[in-house]
């Protein structure tokens, strides 16, 4: 067996949307067991949980059961992250509540995937929170869906039913505009049984697309797909000027991960916000000196002139424009029990870089089962509203739809310190 | 449908985990005003240096080392550990359980008993002591069920409690390491790192390890199906983990997939004694990494969870 031998292989996350009726846990337990990452051990320990619940066969959504709190309850609270690898790739999974009490955590799971699976029930078809998890995964930017139609062992594996349910999914799809915008893909299954994940059983001949593995295999990883312009938010600023070795003392290497874009030596760039000009001397990982870097490397840029740059500047390429701006407009989901408050002040996180933030306008609230616009004045724990924010400092911002990392920010509130809110910029 | 186009190779998943985690790391260091790294010789704390290098490099690093000693370490892994700050050329803390024992803020119900929770107590202390505002780790969210919903950067209040109905939300690559004076924060770079990445991390950055991670003949005994160590030495001289009345010692070839508190730490059988043997052989097993050699968390279905609730990493 050498299903976790993995070299040169690419990562990707995904995320799980579907409530436990849905048969998620037993969706990401029957992944899990198949891929052979569930060992003995564990294998052994759900087995005695299962049978001290009094259930006959061993239970594979017990594989996701997390918190005390959690099994108390019997729910899922917050986002717990999974991991399995095939041989050929690395995956991460979110896997996330899908009760609309929950969808904070929706969107906190679909921050850093690139990838949903949308799981529907085939005995009951498209629902609200169908609509709801479509939604949110379109709104946080996620490019790849697959829409699972799972239990389909309760409805005798009827190609029918599957097909009505494509296509009831397909016209909300449309309606609500993102057919086209996305990559949206089908499979029938039974996680239940194992079908259509992993293994392809032989009771669904009528099916002859991928199983849920072969998609997920064939799906791109994030850090291809960017084709956004170069983006690279300054973290830290190294200068060993006291170091003993005198060959350092000019050293001034500014690190940080290209968030977007790609980067060479001899490149022009622009530091923003003061707009200073250089170019690339050199860029670097550890020792490794390399010509040029792509998206999501972490590297240290070296530039030809001595420029005073510190930690929330961002180097973008002089070809690129863009300019600083001091009012912003989102799309935020509010994460905290305590409701917005209009009246007070906010720190705004935007890539390496903060600004203090007031509310300018909320243009209305959305209603996530309905995607209806409301009129509203406050925002409280799981609302999605339109809001501008007046800011202290400037920011060097991008369209969430066109960048996802330069398009996202945070709100912090600063007597708690806790994140508050997720904004994605219109 | 549409797909954007493909403009270069996609990293491959070691560089991708790479570049997370040296980016948290520099979050840690730019948001942070006094961290630490805690480091005790093992293997994934071994990795978060190699990463701390790629990370800081030709700079000094922006945090000291810390080493939590339990006293029940094998003295190959306390030698490794001395060596390693010493070649990296930066500065390493100690600080002891026992010194908490002669303070008599940890009490412990018998001397052989395991120290791991007791660390604890130390690590706040030290926390308090330097004014520590994070504390960096090398825990990773496929370990156990309790650390799968961990955050990256996860905060604890005065009492270095973790609360896991109220964490804070962690999206895209926006870490919120803000605390007042008091709380701090834990971070973890290697979060979504599994025990095969670790290895496979170590195999290709070619890193040094403790000899005990490496199959060698050790007296053990079986007690309630675990392969137990005993006669271990320890620094002072001491001998802990004496065979029990009617136990019998057998040579073993073994090797330890864990570094930790020698009184809950069990080796596996094991003739890998190179790291491309052991990547195979971590490929192949059947049991997890906590399963096979930690002693202490299988008293009940929450005890990790109970622990960090109390300040345990």
């Amino acid at each position: 067996m050498s299903s976790n031998m993995q070299h040169n292989d690419s990562l990707l996350r995904f995320m799980t949307c579907g409530s436990v009726d849905d048969g998620k846990s037993t969706l990401i337990g029957r992944l899990l067991f198949d891929t052979k990452t569930i060992l003995a051990d564990t294998l052994t320990q759900i087995s005695n949980t299962s049978k001290k619940r009094g259930m006959e066969a061993v239970d594979l959504s017990l594989l996701t059961d997390g918190l005390q709190a959690e099994r108390e309850q019997g729910i899922t609270i917050d986002v717990a992250y999974r991991y399995f690898s095939t041989g050929t790739r690395k995956y991460i999974i979110a896997d996330a509540p899908g009760h609309e009490q929950y969808t904070r955590n929706m969107v906190t799971a679909a921050s850093t995937a690139n990838l949903a699976i949308i799981l529907i029930d085939a005995r009951r078809g498209v629902l609200t929170q169908t609509r709801r998890h479509s939604y949110l995964a379109h709104l946080v930017g996620i490019q790849h869906i697959i829409v699972a139609v799972n239990k389909m062992d309760l409805v005798n594996y009827d190609h029918a039913i599957y097909d009505k349910i494509c296509a009831d999914y397909l016209a909300f799809a449309n309606e609500i505009g993102f057919a086209q915008a996305r990559d949206i893909r089908f499979i029938p299954m039974s996680a239940l049984n194992g079908d259509m994940l992993v293994d392809r059983l032989d009771a669904m001949p009528w099916y002859s697309g991928k199983t849920l593995l072969e998609m997920l295999e064939a799906a791109p990883a994030a850090d291809v797909e960017v084709d956004a312009e170069f983006r690279f938010p300054v973290q830290y600023v190294c200068r060993p000027h006291a170091s003993a070795d005198a060959d350092l003392h000019d050293f001034r290497g500014f690190m940080g991960r290209i968030e977007s874009g790609d980067i060479a030596v001899g490149d022009a760039v622009t530091v923003l916000p003061n707009g200073y000009q250089s170019k690339v001397k050199a860029i670097q990982i550890g020792d490794l000196q390399l010509q040029s870097a792509q998206t999501e490397q972490s590297v240290t840029l070296l530039l030809e002139d001595e420029i005073d740059t510190s930690r929330g500047d961002m180097i973008v390429k002089s070809s690129s424009h863009v300019a600083p701006v001091k009012q912003i407009e989102a799309h935020v989901c509010w994460l905290s029990e305590t409701p917005l408050s209009p009246a007070r002040t906010y720190v705004i996180r935007h890539t390496t870089r903060e600004s203090k933030a007031k509310v300018g306008t909320i243009s209305y609230r959305v209603d996530v089962n309905t995607l209806e616009q409301q009129a509203t004045t406050e925002l409280k724990m799981n609302d999605i509203a339109r809001i501008t924010f007046k800011l202290a400092q400037p920011l060097m911002v991008d369209s969430y739809s066109k960048n996802r990392a330069t398009g996202a920010f945070i709100v912090i509130d600063e007597s708690t310190n806790n994140t508050v809110g997720a904004g994605m910029i219109v | 449908m549409t797909t954007k186009q493909t403009k270069h190779q996609p990293l491959s998943h070691l560089d991708w985990l790479e570049a997370e985690a040296i980016h948290i790391l520099r979050e840690v260091a730019g948001q942070c005003s006094n961290p630490v790294l805690l480091f005790s010789g093992g293997k994934d704390s071994l990795c978060i240096l190699r990463l701390a290098e790629k990370a800081f490099r030709p700079g000094r690093f922006p945090f000291p080392l810390m080493h939590i000693d339990t006293g029940h370490n094998y003295q190959e892994v306390i030698d490794f550990r001395d060596q390693r700050a010493a070649e990296l050329d930066e500065r390493l803390i100690v600080r002891s359980v026992e010194d908490s024992m002669k303070r008599g803020t940890v009490v412990l119900k018998s001397l052989d008993e395991p120290r791991n929770k007791h660390q604890s107590v130390t690590l706040l202390e030290a926390i308090e002591e330097h004014g520590f505002d994070c504390c960096i780790g090398g825990a990773r969210r496929d370990e156990e069920k309790a650390r799968a919903k961990e955050r990256i950067m996860s905060f604890r209040d005065e009492f270095g409690q973790w609360d896991p109905k109220n964490q804070r939300p962690e999206l895209w690559n926006l870490y919120n390491a803000r605390s007042h004076k008091g709380e701090n924060i834990r971070a973890f770079p290697i979060s979504n790192w599994t025990e095969m990445d670790v290895w496979q991390y170590i195999e290709r950055e070619k890193l040094e390890l403790p000899s005990i991670y490496f199959a060698h003949q050790r007296d053990v005994v079986m007690r309630g199906g675990a392969i137990v160590p005993i006669n271990v030495p320890l620094m002072n001289g001491e001998v802990i983990m004496q065979p029990k009345n009617g136990e019998e010692v057998i040579n073993m070839q073994v090797r330890f997939r864990t570094v930790g508190d020698i009184t809950c730490t069990a080796p596996v059988i094991s003739d890998a004694d190179n790291v491309s043997k052991i990547v195979l052989e971590t490929a192949t097993t059947t049991i997890t990494e906590r399963g096979a050699t930690r002693l202490d968390d299988q008293t009940s279905d929450a005890s990790m969870e109970q622990r960090k609730k109390e300040g345990y990493f």
